[in-house]
């Protein structure tokens, strides 16, 4: 990939449309081959190295994953799960984990703060501390389960896809650090094509199913799986099988914004014109003589 | 001319404490609403700071409401008198009183807004815990935080809206506002905006 101008076109909690872009960016995206992921973590190494992140230490579960979950510390983790396959045997289901880059993102949509959150040109959703409240928000409206906020700085965090070395040309840590080329990045054009012919290649090893992971219920995503089981996603540590935008994060974000504070505005001058037309409502004292 | 007592000391500041606090939930819960609010996260010191102290105002303006609740509550079962009250809503905007049923210590509109309180703030406290961090959202399923957002959204609107009325009804009838801070009402604003309540306490005159 070539150095690339990004700009910001969407941001969090903002009403009004960004400036146009001056030029066209190519949408970008990164692609993880399981089929050729050895779950070795330097991935995970090399996040944590160029990002600067550091997970807690935690404890052995008799499991490979290490550390156990997303967080402040480990913006993306190998999750391991094995599986028993048809032949009697055992499938070991390896799924690096970490942002998808929505197109459509849940995260952008539930954002209160205005540019806590923001999408460049190129497909990258990218969180910026700065003007992050720590609220969580985003943590609903995530249909990966992906944001974590940080227990000492409350702030929300998650994979950046090295936005910062892809602005520069680079590729994301991760993929620049991959042993076996089970993660590449480029043009999101380009890495679907390259999907399709590792497709290929899997269903003449006997994978009928092997498919490409870009979920249309978000509108795609800028990061995507080849998979080898691809009829079955969930069973990929959980891998929704058609993500999409809570409907309730989408009633509680969407309609119900604009129709509450309408409705609100409208009581209040309601008031105002009833108040006009039927002025106040006075006691006349000497209606007291009685008393 | 005569003043009766309507509110102690007690119910005055008891309801002021609940005004005061709904003032800051709203504004601070508007701000988290909606982008055009968001403006109003400077009201308690930015947009950490309104995220922080949402809850613990909310938490703190609920209890109050419990307090204020109990205080409240027997004068303002709704009776027969108040349904008819109701039904003729728009008599009572249109000041064609003596049209209207007799008016006990709280009006109909006065006992609705009560019981919407209520409800509402019921709703606001149980699905505010539901998606407050960091200290109870991690206890429920992902679902659950979701719905409770939304059910903490539409409770506070049915209440803003609530309060609105109740707002205005003050500003509309003379005497109202004065009556909340010093306690004390004229008896000719009783006898004409509550004369039941009125007769009962003169003993039926």
């Amino acid at each position: 990939m070539t150095a690339q101008v990004l700009h910001v076109v969407a941001r969090s909690a903002t009403t009004t449309t960004p400036p146009p872009e001056a030029a066209k960016t190519e949408h970008v995206a990164k692609l993880i081959d399981i089929s050729k992921c050895i779950g070795c973590k330097a991935c995970q190494v090399a996040c944590m190295e160029w990002n600067e992140t550091r997970a807690e230490i935690g404890t052995n579960d008799g499991m490979y994953d290490n550390p156990r979950d997303l967080g402040s510390g480990a913006w993306t983790v190998m999750r391991f799960n094995e599986l028993e396959n048809d032949q009697g045997g055992i499938d070991w289901m390896i799924r690096k984990d970490g942002c998808m880059h929505c197109e459509d993102p849940g995260c952008m949509k539930a954002c209160p703060s205005p540019g806590a959150i923001i999408k460049l040109s190129n497909g990258i959703i990218d969180f910026n501390s700065d003007n992050c409240i720590g609220c969580g928000y985003c943590v609903q409206g995530c249909p990966f389960n992906i944001p974590r906020i940080s227990a000492t700085t409350n702030k929300a965090t998650k994979c950046s896809l090295c936005s910062d070395r892809v602005s520069k040309g680079q590729d994301p840590a991760c993929v620049s650090t991959c042993p076996t080329k089970a993660l590449t990045f480029g043009t999101k054009t380009e890495q679907i094509k390259l999907a399709n012919e590792r497709i290929k290649d899997l269903n003449e090893r006997g994978y009928q199913k092997a498919a490409l992971y870009d979920p249309k219920g978000v509108g795609g995503t800028h990061v995507m799986y080849v998979l080898p089981h691809g009829d079955k996603p969930e069973q990929y540590n959980g891998l929704p099988a058609n993500p999409s935008i809570s409907p309730t994060v989408a009633l509680w974000k969407g309609v119900m914004k604009p129709i509450a504070l309408i409705t609100m505005a409208s009581a209040v001058l309601a008031g105002v014109l009833h108040y006009a037309i039927k002025g106040p409502k006075v006691v006349e004292e000497d209606h007291d003589h009685k008393a | 001319m005569s003043n009766i007592v309507r509110y102690k000391a007690s119910d005055r500041v008891n309801h002021w404490l609940v005004a005061l606090l709904f003032v800051l939930a709203t504004v601070s819960g508007l701000a988290l609403f909606h982008p055009s609010m968001y403006f109003l996260t400077g009201v308690l010191g930015g947009g950490q700071w309104t995220r922080i102290l949402h809850p613990f105002i909310g938490t703190i303006m609920f209890v109050s409401f419990v307090i204020l609740y109990f205080r409240f509550w027997h004068h303002n079962i709704l009776s027969k008198n108040d349904r008819q009250w109701l039904k003729q809503i728009g008599d009572v905007l249109n000041d064609r009183e003596d049209k209207l049923p007799e008016v006990g210590r709280y009006n109909g509109g006065q006992k609705l807004v009560f019981w919407l309180m209520t409800i509402t703030m019921l709703l606001l406290v149980v699905s505010g815990l539901g998606f407050w961090r960091p200290y109870f959202a991690h206890m429920f399923a992902m679902d659950t935080v979701r719905l409770a957002a939304v059910v903490h959204a539409g409770a506070a609107w049915v209440l803003i809206i609530g309060i609105i009325v109740h707002v205005y009804a003050s500003i509309w009838v003379k005497g109202t506002i004065k009556g909340m801070w010093t306690g004390i009402v004229s008896s000719a604003w009783a006898r004409k905006h509550h004369p039941g309540w009125y007769k009962e306490i003169n003993g039926g005159k």
